[in-house]
């Protein structure tokens, strides 16, 4: 067995994994395929499973119940040590007590590999620090070391590797240079990277996928833009990027769209941009998507009349605003100040328009707070 | 619009203020500095008598010498009571340290059953009077007919030690990360090879910070020694029999020399730790 | 991943040797503790008759030197805690980069063996020292009086060497105290003397009772000091239960003793830590 799993390799798939300390569930009925090759985030808040799920992949947990395959091989039992999976760890533990060369051996030499140099030589050039093989990691600064830590994986040429974190404590401009250089290491270099992080501008600009977690589930999965454009829940609407959530029911049907009765107001939805499964339904619409008028300014698309500007607030590339309608809700409206055209002023009466492709739907049952930080009672809800 | 505040002419602050504030400041550092030279007294009393020529009692000063450093075994009895405290250091040391450093891995690194008693048990020693562990450890012995002597006095070491070499090599264990031996796991290092390789060589510091402090424990111990040795002299012993006619000068010697080397080892350690600890 | 056996395989040899060493001979010495002298037979022959009056009669006999050990103890460790606090606050708060060095010093002079300190304060304190003479010139003490063979000189002798057992736990949580709580203090309007009262003490309580537990329990069973620098009414316990050993032999009345020395201390440390903990509560 040992043997075997040492060399596999293929796609990582997840079965039905649950981890439960005593009465508490980090990960709950999880399941899975990561393709080969592709460049993998598991995003959520902190406590939402993702660093144990890493963990259970890597071989330092054991699922309570369920398997996890690498290709054809049945890896779930094993010891780390038998899987082809390194981690780059949060802290980056890199052993003090050894030069950056000998921790960037340590790999090859456990698996019985003699001739180390030439791999360790061209995994330093790859990360751009030849000149540190000699130091001891506490003579680095935090972004060397996590430079090293990630050498330290890749040079095993692991069918996965994973990611814990690694770049939270990095400071902001740091951290923007290390997501474009993992993202080219990742394809240079060819290999599987899971990388778990709560930060969803980091997961949507390094991944190929996302896993949007929450409490131990998957909430919903696939490319960043889809997961944008079309979020299935109101957790994934909120936790990635911001959404203003409309309460509404479905009243009529219109070819291919629904025809959404928002307070007396009417818009339309694609029905296939809509999960929710009766009448009672939230639509969904991003910030930017928004655009203000005033009243009499022509306008097309969806309507919503009745707004005033409740708050303004100028940020350099946009104006954020807050406009409440007759229902009582504030929705949030970003306008870029591409045109200079003077900013609209608080108290102001305003019509919202926006195209009628970008609203998605939301089960009318749904908690329209999830995954936001925003205090529930700030969302008017009837 | 000029500002008037650079023309007026700079306050002056009153010399007896100045004085008062910064004796305020200072006064804890002014204790200080009376507190190490009294801490230091006996020190240096003992080494500038060691200087003394002072024949067999050395009690008022003489002249100056440095005879007996030339001659430190001069006196008689003083290196065979050395050496013993030595051998029976090296001894207590040894098995004090492989038997400490087993129980600190097992309090350390397992939850087991009878674990928050087995601390205890640890902690005892520890807290009973030397003279009640020298006492009982006597009747013990006689109990079984053995003479109170050399390997007497081992075991009666090993025994004080092993509780204080739990405790340092404990605390070292617990300070160390677990994820580096995690990063080792997941580098291909089985569990042996992880031990060997990463927790031996970072818990090793506390080894032998461990063993230093057993070797002092024994080779300052003397009401324990003195319950269990019997004839065998011990450099405490001889001290404390020679006090009432005078030590010789020789004992100063060797004492002041035992100062400076431990001195030496203790400064030596610290420059090479913060070496380690330089950073780019 | 661990199998079960390994810690109790790891425990086996050393708590061995401890209870062959250390638990048995405590068993024997309570069983000793209430044994008589044969009648008619040799010094140092004993029969066990469960006299557990030995206890009563050891106490009464050398009640003096039990009121005096704890005494001395007391008066040690709370001098003790009067030097090493104020010098610990200094090493942690002024020490700066040279932290490790002072505590070095704090630690350096107890390389010199214990014994040769204490003797080289019964020299310096001595007629032929410098201290005693300078003290007579001054008038401070008069012609008769002398420091040598006086409890002073064993309490001192005892506060001394116990100073490191004091400083170090005392330094370890002294700097373990953000010294922006201070601070914090002084914005809210406290003085020193009473952010030293509400903050600094009650956060270096910790320290202060390991301290003091540490010095205590050695300092109450000590009788080298006493010994040393002290005189036949300067006896302490540990003097009594020494010369039961090896001047009159009696060992039942030296194991009793030893153990109601122990007891009294249990209960002291007990009453002590209860009392300190509960203050440690804010």
């Amino acid at each position: 067995m040992t043997k075997e799993s040492i060399s596999a390799k293929g796609d990582l798939r997840l079965t039905r994994l649950t981890k439960s300390y005593g009465d508490f569930t980090a990960v709950d009925d999880l399941s899975l395929i990561i393709p080969e090759g592709s460049f993998f985030a598991l995003l959520g808040p902190s406590g939402c499973g993702k660093t144990t799920t890493l963990r259970m992949i890597a071989g330092l947990e054991e699922p309570t119940v369920g398997s996890i395959h690498l290709g054809s091989i049945d890896i779930t039992t094993t010891k780390p040590y038998q899987r082809p999976i390194n981690t780059v760890f949060q802290n980056y533990a890199l052993f003090p007590h050894l030069t950056i060369f000998e921790n960037i051996a340590f790999g090859l030499r456990r698996r019985g590999i003699k001739d180390v140099d030439s791999a360790v030589t061209k995994v330093l050039d790859l990360v751009e620090l030849p000149h540190l093989a000699q130091r001891k990691p506490t003579q680095l600064s935090g972004g060397q070391q996590q430079r090293i830590a990630l050498a330290r994986a890749i040079v095993n040429r692991p069918a996965l590797l994973l990611l814990d974190e690694p770049l939270g404590a990095l400071d902001l401009k740091l951290r923007r240079q290390m997501q474009i250089e993992l993202k080219w290491i990742q394809k240079e270099v060819g290999l599987t990277f899971v990388h778990v992080t709560h930060d969803q501008e980091e997961a949507m600009t390094m991944a190929d996928t996302i896993a949007v977690m929450n409490e131990g589930q998957i909430e919903q999965m696939g490319s960043p833009a889809d997961l944008y454009d079309n979020p299935k829940t109101a957790f994934v609407a909120n936790f990635l990027g911001q959404s203003n959530l409309i309460k509404g029911t479905i009243s009529d049907n219109d070819g291919d769209s629904h025809i959404v009765d928002l307070f007396g107001q009417k818009i339309s939805l694609q029905k296939n941009r809509s999960h929710a499964n009766d009448q009672f339904i939230y639509a969904g619409i991003r910030p930017e998507k928004f655009r203000i008028s005033r009243l009499g300014t022509p306008t097309s698309g969806n309507i919503l009349t009745g707004g005033h500007i409740e708050d303004v607030s100028y940020i350099g590339v946009s104006t954020q605003y807050q406009v409440e309608m007759p229902w009582g809700q504030e929705l949030m409206v970003f306008e870029q100040n591409d045109d200079g055209v003077a900013p609209f002023s608080k108290g102001e009466a305003v019509n919202i328009s926006w195209e009628p492709i970008f609203t998605f739907g939301l089960r009318g049952d749904e908690d329209a707070t999830a995954g936001s930080e925003v205090n529930p009672e700030e969302l008017d809800e009837e | 619009m000029s500002n008037k505040i650079k023309d007026a002419t700079i306050p002056q602050i009153p010399l007896g203020a100045r004085v008062s504030r910064w004796i305020g400041r200072n006064l804890i550092r002014i204790y200080a500095v009376f507190a190490f030279t009294y801490l230091f007294i006996p020190v240096a009393y003992t080494f500038a008598f060691s200087f003394n020529d002072s024949g067999k009692s050395n009690l008022i000063w003489k002249g100056f010498t440095w005879g007996n450093w030339q001659n430190p075994c001069g006196a008689p009895e003083v290196c065979t009571a050395l050496a013993n405290s030595i051998k029976i250091g090296f001894l207590a040391t040894t098995f004090s340290t492989i038997l400490g450093t087993m129980i600190a891995f097992a309090l350390g690194r397992y939850s087991f059953k009878g674990r928050s008693t087995s601390n205890l048990l640890i902690f005892l020693p520890m807290a009973t009077p030397e003279i009640v562990l020298g006492a009982s450890l006597l009747s013990l012995f006689l109990v079984f007919k053995i003479n109170p002597g050399f390997w007497p006095t081992v075991i009666a070491h090993v025994m004080f030690c092993i509780s204080f070499v739990v405790v340092t090599v404990k605390a070292r264990i617990a300070s160390l990360d677990p994820r580096l031996e995690q990063a080792a796991m997941d580098l291909y290092a089985n569990e042996r090879e992880t031990f060997r390789r990463v927790t031996l060589p970072l818990v090793a510091p506390g080894i032998a910070a461990a063993a230093l402090l057993a070797f002092s424990l024994s080779f300052d111990d003397f009401i324990i020694t003195n319950f269990n040795s019997g004839t065998v002299n011990t450099f405490p012993k001889f001290i404390y029999t020679s006090a009432a006619r005078g030590i010789p000068a020789q004992a100063n010697v060797i004492g002041s020399a035992m100062f400076f080397l431990a001195l030496a080892i203790v400064i030596t350690g610290q420059i090479v730790g913060r070496k380690r600890k330089v950073s780019a | 991943m661990r199998k079960i056996r390994t810690p109790y395989l790891l425990l086996l040899p050393g708590f061995g040797f401890l209870f062959t060493f250390f638990i048995l001979p405590i068993i024997n010495l309570a069983q000793t503790s209430t044994q008589t002298p044969v009648g008619g037979g040799d010094t140092g022959q004993y029969e066990q008759t469960l006299r557990f009056s030995n206890y009563v009669d050891a106490f009464l006999e050398n009640k003096e030197q039990f009121g005096r050990s704890f005494v001395y103890a007391i008066i040690a460790t709370i001098l003790a805690l009067a030097i090493a606090y104020p010098l610990a606050y200094a090493i942690a708060f002024k020490g700066g980069k040279l932290k490790n060095f002072m505590l070095v010093l704090v630690v350096a002079p107890f390389f010199t063996s214990f014994l040769l300190r204490t003797v080289a304060w019964k020299q310096i304190l001595g007629e032929e020292g410098f201290v005693v003479p300078t003290l007579r010139n001054l008038g401070i003490i008069s012609e008769s009086t002398t420091l040598t063979s006086t409890s002073f000189a064993v309490v001192m002798g005892m506060t001394y060497n116990f100073l490191p057992f004091m400083t170090l736990p005392l330094y370890a949580s002294i700097d373990r105290i953000d010294p922006r709580t201070l601070e914090a203090s002084g914005d809210l309007y406290a003085n020193g003397f009473t952010t030293f009262r509400k903050v600094t003490l009650p956060l270096s309580m910790p320290g202060v009772v390991a301290g003091t537990l540490l010095t205590f329990i050695p300092a109450a069973g000590d009788y080298v000091n006493a010994a040393i620098l002290g005189s036949p009414n300067t006896k302490m316990i540990g003097n009594v239960i020494e010369s039961r050993y090896f001047k009159i032999v009696d060992y039942p009345t030296a194991a009793a003793l030893s153990f109601t020395l122990m007891a009294v201390i249990l209960i002291l440390v007990t009453v002590y830590v209860r009392k300190a903990g509960t203050e440690e509560l804010v």
